[in-house]
């Protein structure tokens, strides 16, 4: 009877040394998650890199992030509490389009008129390409054929000419 | 062969139309997406002290300026104007509203009492406010019906003929 209690108490403690190791080993698994969202240096990452993205409206092509005025700074600032609050990188730039308009993103959106931004240079490029190609290939067409054919006339008048110098 | 002749004056069409489109529109002029919209709702402690907000102003038609002391000469131009609307439409229901933003509180406080404006204004600490309404710069103002809703913003001084037309509009507006 005795025995028996011991065995039961050895196989609880057994259980629990199990549980307390898999939950150690689950801790240590999420505490570089947690370690990572409490990281200062990784939240001033987070608002960078969405700054980033919206244009400093009153500057010359600069983004929020890069720009020492002071509406770019009360608006990283704002960022940063956005960011802070949970909400997601599009929800922020959402919101700044919501307020100023596509205008305030640096980079514009890929859709619409918006879309030829994007796809003339490559368009352009392709364009390019092909006519390079094409003037090259009839250079060479042309060269391959050797000399050009001579007018026969001018031909005739050359032979005729050099008869009569030897003539002389 | 004549299709070759036409290929450089047909490709050149969309780039002097790109050209024509650039220069017809005025790279300053970039249109409110609030405009017609549900005017943000904010919150100011006034510099006399008294609390103030878009919500506690329901039903009535708003002006909201947007100004501060070193802003010259725009908003020193336009400050008279600001006061003298408030004082001749105040009892038609109209509300005057300044947000001074980027400043100096000394320097605010000196402005008011320069202009002697008696109608409410208030810091904005942070440009939350300013940012909720997408202000790029002093002054800005909008123009805020019964409703609500933003009728018109203007950029710049507000010259009297403007201020006149936009404030008749809001007070017919019911």
């Amino acid at each position: 009877m005795n025995r028996h209690a011991s065995r039961a108490r050895n196989r609880a403690g057994v259980w629990t040394t199990g549980f307390l190791a898999t939950g150690l080993l689950g801790l240590a698994c999420l505490l570089p998650g947690f370690a990572r969202a409490a990281d200062p240096a990784d939240l001033e990452d987070r608002v960078r890199e969405i700054a980033s993205e919206i244009r400093c409206v009153v500057c010359q092509n600069l983004s929020v992030a890069d720009s020492p005025s002071d509406l770019a700074k009360e608006m990283r600032n704002l960022v940063r509490e956005l960011v802070q609050q949970g909400k997601s990188p599009k929800e922020i730039q959402d919101y700044f389009v919501s307020r100023y308009g596509e205008f305030v993103l640096l980079s514009p959106p890929k859709r619409g008129f918006n879309l030829l931004v994007w796809v003339l240079p490559f368009l352009a490029i392709g364009v390019g390409a092909g006519g390079v190609y094409l003037v090259v290939r009839r250079w060479t067409e042309s060269s391959a054929t050797g000399r050009p054919p001579v007018d026969p006339a001018y031909a005739e008048r050359v032979r005729r000419e050099l008869e009569g110098r030897e003539g002389r | 062969m004549t299709w070759k002749k036409l290929l450089i004056p047909l490709a050149s069409v969309p780039v002097i139309l790109l050209l024509a489109y650039g220069f017809w529109t005025d790279p300053k002029a970039i249109p409110s997406p609030l405009v017609q919209k549900a005017a943000p709702d904010f919150r100011l402690a006034g510099f006399d002290g008294k609390e103030l907000s878009l919500a506690g102003l329901k039903g009535m038609p708003v002006v909201l300026n947007f100004w501060a002391s070193w802003c010259y000469p725009a908003c020193h131009d336009e400050a008279p104007l600001l006061e003298s609307t408030w004082r001749k439409y105040k009892d038609q229901g109209l509300m005057v509203v300044g947000v001074d933003i980027q400043d100096k509180e000394p320097n605010a406080r000196e402005f008011i009492k320069r202009f002697n404006f008696t109608f409410p204004n208030g810091p904005d600490p942070g440009s939350k406010v300013s940012i909720d309404y997408g202000v790029y710069g002093v002054p800005e103002t909008f123009f805020i019906d019964r409703q609500g809703r933003i009728a018109y913003k203007h950029v710049g001084a507000l010259s009297p003929v403007l201020m006149e037309e936009q404030v008749q509009a809001l007070l017919k507006g019911r």
